[in-house]
């Protein structure tokens, strides 16, 4: 789907044909365009005279591709071609939340008195950078309805791991250090788990029931383990299955009254943002991802960002150093904190990062995270209500008045029963071009849709003719969907083959 | 301007479709009492136009590398980057594409990514190297976390001048883990030998030595290395400085097993500090325990050269609570911005960048240790960065240079990097952007001082 699904060939259905990914050659790898000699870029000669280097400093050159600029940027930009991308594609990721990257976010993190700030530098240098972040800070601490953010966390994991440590923090603090049980749904990020393991938790399993937490189970967990050794409950709300959990409120009671804390996972925060708040829907502590609801961009897999908030118990464990504003207006870095769990990461966090949040959030306004909720959700529920005849949605019924939050699960059941598998239909998804969803998670044989805020009713009215097409030639053709893609640049990935024998390096 | 492209005629043909007649009712789950009905106490929202003028201001309210002249480091360094990455970097097929989990429609990047880690792999002179890991910091703890796991061991033996932030981090991820961590000591800047094995015991999982270390010296890797490797299963991590790989020995000439860096240096905007990206390489026989992302060389269907993620049974989507760590993706734009620096600079340009950095350097310290009152801090051998022990407090150097629209380096002293040096001391870093003239006014204004 170019901004793709203006096409296909080979389908039952009737579409004008574009070029797509398909028609591109192959690329060599830079190190097979190397020739001896070849350089992009030159240095000034040294204008200085030589030192002696002691002989025995020295090491053996490195093997560097040597290419001309032309053709390096020729590699490079063909490389570019052989990707789907939020600009090229419809990219219904669910749980990754790929909406539109405003360009003005770009722009300014480009700009030279942000992007060549050294992290050392005095605090007076750097006055409209550590603005910029204080503001940031509160613009989260608002919408999270919780009393103080850190920046530090490089991404979403990060943050799950700095929370979870400085809710350690707290209870050792309290004198209840074998307070080290953490819970979580059966469908929690993965996340989540490994990084209870990273803190020295124990991770133990909550039942799920219709995508919902069991709240029975969760009593019992607690009373199993005993309630004076549970840390935290860990939850995505919404949660991965794309549902607000309408007993949030019980499950923040019972955990509270276990003595734990409710550790929200704001991966979803997209669907909610000014709808609802974390902290007064009972969470103690959060993460955000900034690539997801605020648009930085995604980048391949990064940089993100994952700034939590806690509420104000909390805070004093914070990891160092937090961005202050001072009596006179000044801003500043604070270490004075002797409770804090300590640093995570060098210096001071994602600055670039946090750039594009603040445009991002600066530019939507109060107003504008509330639409942006709003048409996340509608256009999810849109896209349930077109396709739910086709595909199966296990908890999505508007007769029930069961909605979704900004993804929705479809299990295609009648499909897959036609002998085609959940890999075909994705993969034939990327002929369409359209990145296909998240694949068998948070269930088996689940497709996990989630299309934004950003998207347009016209992209959303062509997804669903894609989705109807490849259900048209499933009935028809099973066979060609065994095949797919047909028209990406390379046809389906022998993936169990690079696990048996991994090749990571190129080796001449 | 929120990016939202759904009209209101066109939201009323969606709830229509629904089946409800306002949007509101689509947040019937969440109850009453959670409902926010005020609006977020938040700036009002903004125009382009205004957003571009404000940004454009605060960034005026900053000085840094871009308007003065960076002698900093301390592990962010102001080295030249050539203007086609930005460029490139900016493709929105890379900019807004996602990990790659999808092969077919994501091969630019697994490409891209499988470029990185041999690029990587043959920086550091180990066999393998992983897509890449948050930052320097996190990538010492990663490689500190795999030689737990595959040692079976214990206690880690980190140097005392391994960056202060790295040591800081490294002390907070075990500080909950059936881990011990142990300082070694320096003697004149450097990690000796004999600290080493007085340390050393049967329960030694790692020995972590960063060369060029927190102060510029290059440590005596090698032997260090050797010396731990005398105990059966002890691996030795390297935390290497990537453009210094160029000119001196790698982690793997030295020995080490296991390789960790920040990756700043080749390309990376100083951006007060992040996002940077982390660089991880290892021996073969480590690739099963590694963290974060790898990337793979397979076959199509038809048999062409594919590239896929690849023993993503290590990973925390598939292994949960056992995964070899909780990282999620990898620094995907920056690790693509470190393969094209790495490609344009190319075997000779890296080389000749790591000899300027050398030659700069060492031009500067003669220059500055010949004038009365100021002495080199220690005497090992040095990169691009070296201590220099001011003849006055070295804030007050620091802010006599500022006004020369200079800024002198780094206060080991201050807190922060960790109070590691005297109130005299100064760090100084020297790249290959650095000219004799830029050099010349720093020792005029050092000179000035010494009186």
């Amino acid at each position: 789907m170019t901004r793709v699904m203006e096409s296909r060939p080979q389908t039952t259905h009737d579409r004008p044909v574009v070029a797509t990914l398909g028609q591109r050659p192959a690329e060599p790898l830079i190190f097979e365009k190397s020739s001896p000699g070849q350089q992009a870029v030159d240095l000034p000669p040294l204008d200085v005279p030589t030192s002696t280097i002691p002989q025995e400093l020295l090491g053996a050159p490195v093997a560097l591709p040597e290419v001309g600029q032309h053709d390096l940027v020729v590699h490079y930009t063909r490389l570019s071609h052989r990707n789907y991308s939020v600009d090229t594609n419809f990219y219904p990721l669910g749980s990754c939340t790929m909406k539109y990257n405003p360009r003005i976010n770009e722009w300014a993190a480009g700009l030279s008195g942000f992007a060549r700030l050294h992290p050392l530098q005095d605090d007076a240098q750097i006055q409209g950078a550590l603005r910029l972040l204080y503001e940031t800070r509160c613009f989260l601490q608002e919408i999270a309805g919780l009393d103080e953010v850190s920046l530090q966390p490089a991404a979403g994991a990060h943050g799950e791991y700095t929370a979870l440590k400085v809710i350690g923090a707290y209870f050792k603090d309290h004198g209840q250090p074998e307070r080290r049980v953490v819970l979580a749904p059966d469908t929690a990020h993965g996340t989540n788990l490994a990084s209870c393991t990273m803190c020295g938790s124990e991770v133990v399993g909550v039942r799920t029931v219709e995508g919902l937490t069991d709240l029975d189970d969760l009593r019992r967990v607690i009373d199993e383990h005993g309630p004076e050794k549970i840390a935290a409950f860990m939850i995505t709300n919404p949660n991965t299955a794309g549902l607000f959990d309408p007993r949030i409120g019980e499950a923040a009671e019972i955990v509270h009254a276990a003595g734990g804390m409710l550790y929200l996972d704001g991966a979803n925060m997209n669907a909610i943002l000014g709808k609802t708040r974390p902290g007064d829907f009972g969470a103690d502590a959060m993460h955000f991802n900034t690539h997801k609801t605020f648009s930085t961009p995604h980048g391949c897999g990064g940089p993100g960002a994952g700034p939590i908030a806690v509420c104000k118990k909390l805070s004093p464990y914070l990891p160092l150093p937090q961005v202050m504003m001072a009596a006179d207006g000044s801003f500043y870095f604070d270490r004075d904190r002797p409770k804090s769990i300590g640093k995570v990461r060098s210096f001071w966090g994602q600055f670039g990062v946090f750039v594009r949040t603040w445009a991002y959030i600066s530019a939507c306004g109060p107003e504008g995270l509330r639409n942006v909720a709003e048409k996340s959700v509608l256009a999810a529920n849109y896209l349930a209500a077109r396709l739910r005849d086709v595909f199966e949605m296990p908890y999505f019924d508007p007769a029930r008045r069961r909605f979704c939050a900004h993804e929705f699960v479809t299990v295609p059941r009648r499909l897959l029963e036609k002998g085609v598998t959940l890999n075909d239909i994705a993969k034939r998804m990327i002929d369409y071009g359209v990145h296909p969803p998240t694949m068998h998670w948070p269930v088996q044989d689940c497709l996990m849709i989630e299309p934004t805020d950003t998207e347009s009713k016209r992209t959303l009215d062509q997804f669903v003719e894609v989705m109807r097409a490849i259900a048209v030639e499933i009935d028809h053709d099973p066979g060609l969907l065994a095949q797919a893609p047909l028209e990406a640049p390379v046809r389906r990935a022998d993936e169990v083959a690079a696990a048996r024998a991994p090749v990571l390096v190129w080796e001449e | 301007m929120d990016y939202t492209q759904i009209t209101s005629a066109h939201e009323q043909q969606m709830l229509q479709a629904i089946g409800v007649a306002h949007v509101d009712e689509l947040f019937g789950a969440i109850s009453p009492e959670f409902r926010f009905r005020q609006t977020l106490d938040l700036p009002p929202a903004r125009s382009e136009l205004d957003l571009q003028r404000d940004l454009a201001e605060m960034a005026a309210h900053n000085h840094g590398a871009h308007d003065m002249v960076c002698f900093m480091g301390g592990g962010a360094y102001d080295h030249f980057c050539p203007a086609l990455i930005d460029q490139l970097i900016n493709r929105g097929e890379f900019l807004t594409a996602y990990t790659p989990y999808q092969a077919e429609a994501s091969q630019g990047s697994l490409q891209a990514f499988f470029e990185f880690q041999t690029q990587v792999a043959r920086l550091a002179g180990l066999e393998v190297a992983n897509a890449s890991l948050y930052e320097g910091a996190t990538a010492v703890v990663e490689a500190v976390l795999m030689a737990l796991r595959v040692s079976g061991k214990r206690r880690v033996l980190a140097a005392s001048t391994l960056h202060p932030d790295y040591l800081a981090v490294l002390e907070t991820y075990l500080s909950d883990l059936p881990a011990e961590l142990c300082r070694l000591e320096a003697t004149e800047g450097r990690i000796t030998v004999e600290v080493l094995r007085g340390h050393l015991d049967d329960d030694t999982a790692a020995v972590v030595i960063q060369s060029p270390n927190v102060w510029g010296l290059i440590e005596d890797s090698q032997r260090l290395f050797s010396a731990a490797h005398d105990r059966p299963g002890t691996c030795a991590i390297a935390v290497f400085n990537p453009i210094a790989c160029a000119l001196l020995k790698k982690p793997g000439e030295c020995g080490a097993d296991i390789a960790a860096a920040e990756g700043q240096p080749l390309g990376v905007p100083l951006s007060l500090g992040g996002p940077y990206i982390g660089l991880l390489a290892a021996k073969k026989r480590f690739i099963r325990s590694m963290p974060g992302r790898l990337v793979g060389r397979t076959t199509d269907t038809e048999g062409r050269p594919t590239y896929c993620l690849t023993l993503q049974t290590r990973e925390q989507h598939i292994r949960g609570a056992r995964a070899t760590s909780n990282i999620c993706t990898n620094q995907g734009l920056l690790a693509l911005r470190v393969t094209m620096f790495l490609s344009a600079l190319g075997k000779s340009g890296l080389a000749e960048m790591a000899r300027q950095c050398y030659h700069k350097a060492h031009y500067l310290a003669g220059q500055i240790a010949a004038l009365d009152g100021y002495a080199m801090t220690f005497d090992g051998p040095f990169f691009f960065e070296f201590c220099i022990t001011c003849p006055r407090p070295v804030t007050e150097v620091i802010e006599t240079a500022k006004r020369r629209r200079l800024l002198a380096g780094v206060a080991p002293g201050g807190r922060r990097m960790g109070s590691i040096g005297g109130p005299n001391d100064l760090l100084i870093a020297v790249t290959e952007q650095r000219t004799r003239a830029e050099m010349d006014a720093l020792v005029e204004v050092l000179e000035e001082l010494s009186g």
